[in-house]
């Protein structure tokens, strides 16, 4: 393999755009032309094919109100949106983006398909459910888009009291029971996925065969089940006070707003590993294909997926360390935020150790998963800054935060999502796309963000605080940086929308296995057939058991 | 026991179905524990900053209500054991009796429960309807408050839990409801059932008898 291969069948030129193949004819796209075909569907696939246009429109929203609020920090005045206005604009993209795209993006697309082909089987264990919950997801994104434009909500996506209970204007309510119908969602995805990991690998895929995006998935799932109840019951709460007058967080009527803190981060902090956790899979998968080696120390990869779901629900006071907590919880916390940079550092070296001396390919999805690997890092470093008490106190609240969590979310999450996609698509629709415009979607995504979010770095750490849309002139400069880089990044984003999309019709048919890689998923034809596997596997070997090249055999 | 019913799509044989199905309601009741942890958590808060007053409100509930209530739904519990042994071995008509029985004695609970509301509303313990509250303390408010949340989402379960035994109950003695193949129906349906007896149980303590 050499560094800029192209694809095996790209010589045939004029095949391109030809009629479909024998292989697709069969395949879970062609099982069924008809509407009710695709929305009635039980067929794992399928149903990620809906959450994927799910997803991919409302990361559109969220993009769009982030694109408001760019264009609106232009300029120190607040000419562009009103306050109240900036106040929605955030709100949409932090509901919107938080729990309509990051939690279900990698989980409930490639989850939904691979976990089932990676491990051997037909299916999920509860297909209703499956498809259940995608309408349940539709459902509250449908009415949490509603609310937030027709009403509009301003209390930023943390729904914080008593702003939240007593003071906001807004439809708090209807958008609290709109991510209270989402959490049902997530809690089936999430239960579908143990029980599939847990009751229908294929005989021989043992745990300790299971690939590490399965690893990933079934920890996040985990999390999934065990975290979003406690958000469920603290929105009950909030809208009881609101509905009722049932003060559990007001302290007029003896309540205490500091405790919706406490549950609310107790589901909110977890439910930041149920969006990077899946992220860190992807990018195991990602190396390892690209190395065409065996993944070093696996499992010690795969344990420190478990072990970075079971601290985070140790971690959320870290949110709280200005809120009054006590002292003594703070240093605890602190500790524990700490610890938690120690399963993510076994991945990041376990990932470069399994790089060094491989035959790497330079292809998209390994770009993006070094994209990853890079933003991720950065991210990581400075959430251990925010995790010591005194530097927390400085920086607290202030565009530092925003640009820790969007290296984490929007540089690793986001970035290991379009990996997913680049790896998996050829997979998914059966067609390559074109790997040049693929490599420079991934170039200009990391352009573009770094200069959206290195500069809100300094910005937070001269001191601009966050959710402000008036500010002081001299954050000018970095603001209009940042801006501009939005703009670059935004277009990087729309990149893929149209070669992927060309790549259906024009793309040459992909083989069953065009990156040459380990895995069941890729032993079956591309599209896969809807039932998967005409005879259920029988796993035999460990897993990304790629031959090693020995020094001194290939020069 | 032999099981004839073909099995569902992604499943290799009925052993592996009947594990998944159980699986899966465990991890379910998992995600139920942790929605009422949430209001258990609250409740050990507001103990431990106000020991006090938490106890004061407290005595003003109905003990023995909540304690006949207690009662009730343990026997409830007991029915849906038996429903399940009558499933077990096949006895459709005995299956629907016994969980027609404890359905029944849900709704006795949720009788008594409104019962119990109505008398705290004429007290003037019961917040949220607007009526004039006697009540002293905010402290004494907000555990009000909480009970009236963690009783009445108690209640909204009890209320599923209901409909989903009649639901069975009827299909049991039709023989929609493959027995015994399909033990796993009220095997399931009794789990959830007494997964909100057993969070009563924790709640009665928590609430009624704060000392």
């Amino acid at each position: 393999m050499t560094a800029l291969q192209e694809w095996p069948d790209q010589a045939d030129r004029h095949d391109r755009g030809l009629s479909e193949t024998e292989t697709e004819r069969q395949s879970y796209l062609r099982a069924g032309y008809s509407l009710g075909s695709w929305f009635f569907t039980r067929d794992h696939k399928r149903i990620a094919i809906l959450y994927l246009f799910a997803i991919t429109a409302f990361f559109m929203i969220g993009g769009a109100a982030a694109a408001l609020m760019r264009l609106d920090l232009l300029t120190p005045a607040g000419d562009l949106l009103t306050n109240e206005g900036y106040n929605r604009a955030f709100t949409i993209h932090g509901v919107i983006m938080v729990w309509f795209f990051l939690i279900p993006s990698i989980p409930n697309t490639f989850g939904n398909f691979l976990v089932p082909l990676m491990i051997g089987a037909r299916d999920l264990a509860f297909p209703r459910l499956n498809l259940l919950s995608w309408y349940i997801f539709v459902l509250a994104g449908g009415f949490t888009l509603f609310v937030l434009i027709a009403g509009g909500v301003d209390t930023g996506w943390t729904f914080y009291t008593p702003l939240s209970s007593m003071f906001s204007h807004g439809n708090v309510v209807l958008a609290a029971v709109a991510v209270f119908i989402a959490g049902f969602s997530s809690i089936l995805t999430g239960l579908n996925f143990i029980v599939t990991v847990h009751k229908l690998r294929c005989p021989g895929m043992t745990w300790d065969r299971l690939p590490l995006f399965v690893w990933a998935i079934y920890a996040t799932s985990l999390i999934l089940v065990l975290a979003t109840p406690v958000l469920s019951i603290t929105l009950v709460l909030i809208a009881a006070e609101r509905l009722f007058g049932l003060g559990i967080f007001d302290p007029k009527l003896g309540g205490d707003p500091l405790l919706y803190q406490h549950l609310f981060w107790f589901y909110s902090h977890p439910a930041v590993y149920i969006m990077v956790l899946p992220a860190l899979g992807v990018v195991s998968e990602l190396v390892a294909a690209a190395a065409r080696k065996p993944v070093f120390g696996y499992k010690f990869v795969a344990g420190s997926s478990i072990a970075i779901a079971v601290i985070g629900f140790f971690v959320w006071g870290h949110h709280m360390f200005v809120a009054g907590q006590s002292m003594y919880a703070s240093a605890v916390f602190s500790f524990l935020s700490l610890a938690v940079a120690v399963p993510s550092g076994i991945k990041v070296y376990n990932w470069a150790a399994t790089l060094y001396k491989g035959h790497i390919s330079l292809d998209p999805p390994f770009l993006y998963g070094m994209t990853f690997i890079g933003l991720f890092v950065v991210g990581g470093l400075t959430g251990l800054m925010l995790a010591m008490l005194a530097v927390d106190v400085h920086v607290h609240d202030t565009y530092f935060v925003v640009a820790h969590f969007h290296y984490i979310m929007v540089g690793g999450t986001v970035s290991a999502f379009f990996g997913a996609l680049h790896y998996w698509w050829p997979k998914i629709v059966g067609r390559t796309y074109p790997l040049v415009w693929g490599r420079l979607a991934a170039i200009f995504i990391f352009l573009g963000f770094n200069l959206t979010f290195f500069p809100q770095f300094l910005l937070g750490y001269l001191g601009m605080p966050r959710r402000y849309h008036v500010y002081a002139p001299e954050f000018q400069m970095l603001h209009v940086l940042s801006s501009a880089g939005a703009s670059l990044l935004g277009l990087a984003y729309l990149m893929p929308l149209v070669y992927l999309t060309w790549s259906m019709r024009y793309g040459a048919p992909a083989g069953d296995n065009p990156w040459g890689a380990t895995g069941l998923e890729w032993t079956t034809p591309s599209p896969p057939p809807k039932h998967n596997f005409d005879e259920i596997p029988v796993v035999d070997r460990p897993p990304y058991d790629y031959e090693i090249e020995m020094e001194g055999e290939d020069g | 026991m032999v099981e004839t019913r073909p099995v569902a799509e992604p499943y290799r044989d009925a052993r592996q179905q009947r594990d998944a199905a159980m699986l899966g309601m465990y991890v379910f009741l998992g995600s139920e524990i942790m929605l009422f942890g949430g209001l258990f958590a609250v409740a050990a808060v507001m103990r431990l900053l106000h020991p006090a007053e938490v106890v004061e409100a407290s005595k003003a509930l109905h003990v023995w209500i909540g304690a006949i209530n207690t009662a009730v739904l343990l026997t409830s519990s007991l029915f849906v054991a038996l429903a399940v042994d009558c499933a077990k071995r096949g006895r459709r008509r005995g299956t629907g009796a016994w969980l027609f029985s404890a359905a029944s004695l849900g709704a006795v609970f949720l009788a008594i429960k409104v019962y119990e509301y109505s008398l705290e509303h004429a007290e003037g313990l019961l917040p949220g309807l607007g009526a004039p509250l006697k009540i002293s303390t905010p402290v004494q408010r907000a555990f009000m408050d909480l009970y009236l949340v963690a009783t009445g989402l108690h209640a909204l379960h009890l209320l599923i839990g209901i409909l989903l035994l009649l639901v069975i109950a009827i299909r049991a003695v039709s023989g929609r409801l493959l027995l015994p193949e399909r033990v796993i129906v009220p095997v399931a349906a009794g789990l959830y059932w007494h997964l909100v007896d057993v969070i009563w149980v924790f709640l009665y303590p928590v609430l009624y008898l704060a000392r």
